[in-house]
């Protein structure tokens, strides 16, 4: 067992955790940040996507003990309340959703992408969610939904 | 209401809570005292079980419970009654589960299911479908005479064969005697999964009195409660089954999967709950898949090419169970020829077991197999009689007037695959298929390829719909058919706000599945959701207005007959300032004075297929279909004339949907199903050892298609009315999958003339095929 502290969307926790235990379990059952998805445990799907000090990152492919000390965010620290940001906003306006389990890690990762480049072109875009799978939707409309968002935020200019 | 609301792009219902990460998947849940399940799987294709030493895995502290076969005396199945829920005296395919474990927590079930000792007597193993059909191929199933059946299947005891159709139509020798060329062709297609995101994940919870509440992510919770029952031996109004959330379905969540090995371990663990979550791994090898194929074609043309005779066998590589097998080779062999009018056809389709992971439903039930053989045969035909592919299509192609396969006869409520057809062609400029602006050695090919495809179901299949009244004057309605992504509620909740007058923001379609408190739906496959609940749905809107109007009828004064529906009211149709609005109605309507009348508005409707019957078993001769949904794809590549390299350019798809009732979430369902076919016609597809083992068993040695994948695709929506479709429309959720290989295989047989037989369509076969034109 190890003490670690984890700040996850703004809020800080401390917890004890075993050295293998993968971040990801910690983060759904220990936190209860359910939000995030396991789709392979593989780090092949992108399903469990958060950001870890700025960077997308697969987190069934980290040890809670290497996050020690980071700063994470996942879906649920994407809106507040009834506020949801504008990523979230453009996936519904552009019909991105069908049975929204990758969708969690589809949004993050376009807010990475986001966060260090506000004018992606497609191939940009292509890039940054290729590690994502979605079975349901073909991207098309993912692929939308991110150059929406990002017209939306007026691209950083 | 000003504007129209059916065919407008009304948000999607659960967008909110989809995207906020707040949607809660079983997945995602835990019930108090919950224990994890684990299971131990075969590691043999083909083995008897000598023995099983469960006794460490017993002792281990935090382990609720250990069951074998033994433990087990049941079988499940939805036609034919041959899986057990684990193993009993043999296994019959690797990764087919033999033991299960329920403990404390997840570490300790996996280290109680490595402590189980299983002693096995491997036996000869078959693989391949045509040598599982040999007189001496080894028997996956020995008691095929007494496995229990639904009587419209055909096992044939003593072999592999779990079931045979036969489709006979016209005079087949006659009909080959007419032909001026025959050309014979055989195709294959190996298994291939669904890859839900969500992975297959269910939770029981045993009760005193034999009673039992399930959670899980399954398509069609009244199929989970009726094969349970049956197959437990319980009632069914002592099960309850509560579906929520569901990541992705695709036929591979329809009927029962670990919903009774939770129920059996729960129960034998004081009623704990037991939660069992497949891990990807264990999803590929132990969750059922899509069927392979193999088919023969023999066709008979005029030099006109006019096709005179058919004679196709299909041999359906079902797996070690039947599963949903059987009833893909039925169905599909009711759309055995194509879209075609043929008059002299010989058909035979059989299901075969063999000892792999068996094959199930899968989005398109059997047409993406069947139509990878008949549209790659058209093309290769139209090759040799010098016809092009479009004219030969358009030649032979259903129309007002012809009869299909099994006697039914074309009207003018069918739709059009003739304007499929032009549509995509035109769409892909087909006749100009010039490869000058391209870099030395590349060559451009176009293909197209044609669909059709009715909902594969009993004919006696029912749903029904519940509306009520809130006492804002908003509505709930409650179907059982579950929406995994199709968007089947919004359609819904379009028809209710377009029936009732009402915002659609008003109508609040009940989104939790539960077997004790929603009417009843068969089953949600087969692209007959929007149709059938749709219907039903109508007709509880009518209850609804006939109601409203009936209360609302003596406090204005009024005969039924002269009021109308209108802005969420009911107004005297003259005098329409004279009207009681629905919020006044929906609890009862209240006199100033005080006194009551009508009550809580609640109404009901439900949908029965209408006239199918049987198939006759020796001829095929029936009604099978409830509405055949016509489609076609035009497909274009860039390919490398040496190495075989290829890049699909564009794909057009066309569908004859009736009448579109939200656009937006048919282009999604277009485009994921394009993108599905896609990655069965260039990556996907199982691939096992020669002992039987799957050696595709994770994403990164079974691919499918990322963002970076996809081509350029144009969808068009064609709308000729189905008659008793609700508004006219048909289903169209499995259709755009099918034909995308065929379309793909086409274009590239188009750009470097290369007989492609083989799925998927891979640049090393094309390769070998190149160096096989070039060496001869
Ligand atoms: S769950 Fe982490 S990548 Fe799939
Ligand atoms: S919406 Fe279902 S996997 Fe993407």
């Amino acid at each position: 067992m190890k003490t670690i502290n984890l700040t996850v969307n703004k809020r800080k926790y401390q917890l004890n955790v075993k050295e293998n235990e993968i971040l990801l379990d910690v983060l759904r059952t220990k936190l209860n940040f359910t939000g995030t998805k396991e789709g392979c445990g593989e780090g092949e799907c992108g399903a469990c996507t958060i950001i870890m000090d700025d960077k997308a990152v697969t987190s069934c492919l980290i040890l809670a003990v290497e996050a020690d000390g980071s700063e994470l965010e996942t879906i649920e620290g994407q809106s507040i309340g009834e506020d949801i940001s504008v990523i979230q906003e453009a996936f519904i306006e552009e019909n991105a959703i069908q049975c929204g389990f990758c969708t969690p890690g589809m949004i993050i990762s376009a807010k990475a992408l986001l966060d260090r480049n506000p004018n992606p072109s497609e191939e940009e875009i292509d890039i940054a969610l290729s590690g994502n799978i979605c079975r349901c939707t073909g991207y098309y409309s993912i692929r939308e939904a991110v150059k929406r968002a990002a017209e939306k935020k007026g691209g950083n200019k | 209401m000003s504007e129209e609301i059916i065919g407008k792009d009304v948000k999607r219902i659960k967008a909110l809570e989809k995207v906020t990460g707040s949607a809660q998947f079983v997945h995602d849940m835990e019930v108090q005292g919950m224990l994890h399940a684990k299971m131990k799987l075969s590691p043999h294709a083909h083995a008897r079980i000598i023995n099983i030493d469960t006794s460490k895995a017993e002792s281990l502290p935090g382990v609720w419970t250990v069951l074998t076969g033994k433990d087990l005396p049941y079988k499940v199945g939805l036609y034919l009654v041959d899986k057990d829920i684990l193993a009993s005296k043999k296994v019959r395919y690797q990764g087919e589960p033999v033991a299960a474990v329920a403990a404390e927590t997840i570490e300790t079930a996996e280290k109680a299911v490595e402590l189980i000792d299983i002693e096995y007597e491997v036996l000869d193993h078959v693989l391949d479908v045509k040598d599982a059909v040999k007189e001496d191929a080894p028997l996956v199933h020995e008691d095929l005479a007494e496995l229990e059946r639904a009587p419209v299947f055909f096992p044939q005891p003593g072999t592999n064969i779990a079931h045979h159709t036969k489709i006979r139509k016209g005079d087949i020798e006659k009909g080959f005697k007419e032909a001026d060329y025959i050309i014979e062709n055989e195709f294959d297609l190996p298994m291939v999964d669904h890859t839900a995101m969500e992975t297959h994940t269910s939770i029981a919870q045993w009760k005193p009195g034999k009673k039992v509440k399930l959670w899980t992510s399954a398509q069609s919770p009244f199929a989970v409660r009726n094969l349970l029952a049956n197959g437990l031996n319980l009632n069914h109004e002592d099960i309850e089954v509560v579906v929520p959330y569901v990541g992705g379905g695709f036929g591979g969540k329809a009927g029962i999967h670990f919903e009774p090995l939770v129920t059996c371990l729960s129960r034998a663990s004081e009623g704990r709950p037991v939660k069992i979550v497949m891990s990807r791994m264990e999803e590929f090898n132990s969750v059922p898949v899509r069927q392979g194929l193999y088919s023969k074609l023999k066709t008979g043309v005029t030099k006109e090419g006019k096709i005179v005779a058919q004679e196709t066998e299909f041999l359906w590589d079902s797996g070690a169970n039947a599963d949903y097998g059987v009833n893909v080779t039925r169905a599909a062999a009711t759309a055995g020829v194509g879209p075609y009018e043929i008059d002299n056809v010989k058909l035979d389709s059989k299901t075969v077991y063999t000892n792999k992971i068996f094959g199930t439903a899968y989005r398109g039930f059997g047409h993406l197999e069947i139509l990878w053989a008949i549209e790659r045969q058209m093309d290769l035909i139209a090759e040799e009689i010098k016809i092009s592919p479009y004219e030969f299509r358009m030649k032979n192609a259903l129309r007002e007037g012809s009869v299909t396969v099994t006697g039914e006869h074309i009207g003018d409520s069918h739709g059009k695959v003739t304007e499929c057809l032009e549509a995509v062609a035109k769409e892909i400029d087909f006749d100009n298929r010039g490869s000058d602006d391209l870099k030395p050695g590349k060559k451009r090919g176009k293909g197209i390829a044609l669909l059709h495809k009715a909902p594969a179901m009993p004919t006696n299949t029912g749903t029904a719909a519940f509306l009520k009244f809130n006492e804002n004057g908003t509505v709930n309605l409650t179907v059982s058919l579950v929406d995994y992504g199709q968007g089947t509620y919004t359609a819904l909740a379009q028809i209710v706000a377009d029936q009732l007058k009402i915002p659609v923001e008003k109508v609040n379609v009940v989104w939790e599945q539960n077997t004790e408190t929603q009417p009843y739906d068969w089953q949600t496959v087969a692209s007959k959701g929007l149709f059938m609940s749709g219907n039903a749905t109508i007709k509880a809107c009518e209850d609804m207005k006939k109601q409203l109007k009936e209360v609302a009828a003596q406090p204005l004064r009024s005969s039924v007959e002269d009021l109308i529906i209108e802005d969420e009211k009911v107004k005297i149709r003259h005098h329409k300032d004279k009207c009681i609005t629905f919020k006044e109605l929906a609890m009862g309507y209240t006199y100033p004075n005080g006194n009551a009348i009508g009550g809580p508005l609640v109404a009901r409707g439900n949908y029965i297929a209408q006239g199918l019957s049987n198939l006759d078993p020796e001829t095929g001769q029936g009604l099978p279909a409830l509405d055949w949904t016509y489609g076609a794809h035009a497909v274009e590549v860039i390919a490398d004339q040496e190495t075989g390299e290829f890049e699909v350019v564009k794909i057009a798809s066309a569908f004859d949907i009736g009448k579109t009732i939200n656009k937006s979430n048919v282009i999604g369902q277009i485009q994921g199903g394009v993108i599905q076919g896609y990655g069965s016609a260039v990556m996907e597809g199982y691939q096992f050892s020669e002992d039987g083992k799957l050696l595709t068993n994770s994403f990164t040695d079974y691919k499918v298609p990322s963002i970076a994948d996809i081509p350029e695709l144009k969808p068009i929506l064609i709308e000729n009315a189905q008659k008793d479709g609700p508004y006219g429309a048909r289903g169209v959720a499995e259709h755009p999958m099918i034909s995308v290989p065929p379309a793909v295989g086409n274009a590239l047989h188009d750009a470097l003339g290369v007989k492609i037989k083989e799925m998927p369509v891979i640049p090393e076969k094309i390769f070998e095929l190149i160096e096989k034109k070039n060496n001869s």
